[in-house]
């Protein structure tokens, strides 16, 4: 276990410094704070709002990790399979779940890291009332698993093409679909012709009537085992498909 | 002392058979110059020996080590050269030799004193902090030579190692595996036949995925109105 958990980490660190050996991170930093913070005070009405809470923050998230998300994980995998390092990686003695984890986490510490740096947003909304610090962590930490559902679902999809603007846009419809599926416009379209159970199962798949739920300070069980068991599942399917594509 | 075994390795994509009963023996102080057309088999063959791709069927036995059994073990001791020696284009010498070294368990201060060595002996010592991506091929070339050196492997597998270098690298290099060749076992695909007569103590050639010919070099080389040129031509036509 523990050189398993060495030779995952000896990943993880390339894969996290990697970020910083490109202008990527410092580009991706600057863009989700600017955003994060412009739809926060401008389109969330920050201050016309009156209320000492981070709903004008994090209402955003979804929309936002839908194109962040798959900027940061297109890489992953794509870039590997397009310079031929994969072969080069696939014949260290490592395991393919030791690879897939280790770039998983890489890309999902480094997203963690950017949710950390907004934290002067809940510095400003401390200093200017008393809000409730419990349901703001509850938002931070469904933020950061929310991110860890579009970033696994990215790394599966990076797996399946060597050009990362593909991998870019795949992972963007498919993680919109993700969004998507809990939206009031979509379940109605179902409903107005499927069973009852069927619209049901659409809306619990949805990233956002989970994250809407954490948002608003539920501390709903079932919501953490949903995120975590979607990001569990897209690792699953990722480990298949680099032993299944790593040769294509 | 045998230090790879493969046996009747089939390999397939579709309906194309890419290898067809191969089987390779590879000893101590052994160098098998690995021969063939584009398109026979080399890397298919090399990518099976090094648990890259999974044979259809057939064994790999690496120092008794069942391939498909324990390929953790088994790959320990395997250094690879793949085609075209891709790396990190993003990293400097030293940190991607680092890197490799420590997925290969060296321990720090082993893989410090082999940094060094590989730097010295492969002349990387003056490109060390630079950034792959901004090296030439034939220093390119050296730093995956590095890379499958690192932890001292006894076994080399190296896939066209000299393909773009100028003759002054070509020399170099096959002067390196020549000297490294004394207490391991190596296997090099290449199409340059006078490399094969150079360093290489064994000729497999291959054709369609099938061994042509399997000779000790010195006895194809015997044969004075012959030469390797002129063998690869008739049975590969």
């Amino acid at each position: 276990m523990k050189l398993y958990i060495e030779k995952l980490m000896i990943i993880f660190n390339r894969e996290f410094t990697g970020y910083f050996r490109t202008p990527l991170a410092s580009i991706f930093l600057l863009v989700f704070l600017a955003l994060s913070a412009g739809m926060t005070f401008f389109m969330g009405q920050f201050f016309q709002r009156g209320q000492a809470d981070l709903n004008s923050f994090f209402v955003w998230h979804p929309w936002l990790f839908l194109i962040l998300m798959p900027a940061i994980g297109m890489r992953l995998w794509a870039e590997e399979r397009k310079s031929g390092t994969i072969e080069l990686l696939m014949t260290l003695p490592v395991t393919n779940s030791q690879l897939v984890l280790g770039k998983f986490l890489a890309s999902w510490f480094f997203t963690l890291l950017a949710i950390i740096m907004t934290t002067p947003i809940w510095i400003t909304v401390n200093y200017l009332g008393e809000p409730d610090n419990g349901v703001i962590f509850i938002s931070y930490l469904g933020s950061w698993l929310m991110a860890g559902c579009f970033l696994s679902l990215t790394s599966c999809l990076s797996m399946l093409t060597k050009n990362q603007v593909i991998a870019f846009i795949v992972s963007t419809i498919s993680c919109f679909i993700m969004v998507m599926a809990g939206f009031g416009l979509v379940l109605a379209s179902v409903r107005s012709w499927a069973p009852l159970w069927f619209t049901e199962v659409i809306q619990s798949f949805s990233f956002l009537s989970h994250f809407k739920r954490i948002q608003y300070g539920v501390l709903d069980l079932t919501t953490f085992i949903f995120f975590i068991s979607m990001i569990m599942i897209c690792i699953s399917i990722n480990i298949f498909l680099v032993q299944l594509k790593k040769a294509d | 002392m045998n230090l790879l075994e493969a046996k009747n390795l089939y390999k397939s994509f579709g309906n194309i058979n890419a290898v067809s009963d191969i089987s390779i023996s590879l000893n101590v102080g052994e160098v098998i110059g690995f021969l063939g057309p584009n398109g026979a088999g080399k890397s298919t063959t090399m990518k099976m020996l090094t648990g890259f791709l999974e044979a259809d069927s057939g064994s790999i036995e690496i120092k008794k080590i069942d391939l498909s059994e324990d390929p953790i073990n088994a790959k320990s001791i395997i250094g690879y050269l793949p085609e075209g020696a891709p790396s990190y284009s993003d990293m400097t010498v030293k940190s991607f030799l680092y890197f490799v070294g420590k997925m290969r368990g060296l321990k720090d201060e082993l893989l410090e004193k082999r940094l060094e060595i590989m730097l010295k002996d492969i002349n990387l010592s003056e490109v060390q902090n630079q950034i792959i991506e901004t090296l030439s091929k034939g220093y390119k070339r050296r730093v995956g030579i590095a890379q499958a050196l690192i932890h001292d492997p006894d076994i080399l597998i190296l896939d066209e190692p000299t393909d773009g270098l100028d003759p002054n690298q070509k020399f170099e290099m096959r002067k390196l595996i020549k000297s490294i060749s004394k207490n391991k076992g190596i296997i090099i695909s290449t199409h340059i036949l006078e490399e094969v007569e150079a360093v290489c103590s064994r000729t497999i050639i291959i054709s369609s995925g099938k061994v042509l010919l399997n000779k000790e070099t010195k006895d194809i080389l015997k044969n004075k109105k012959e030469n390797l040129d002129s063998i690869f031509r008739k049975i590969t036509k």
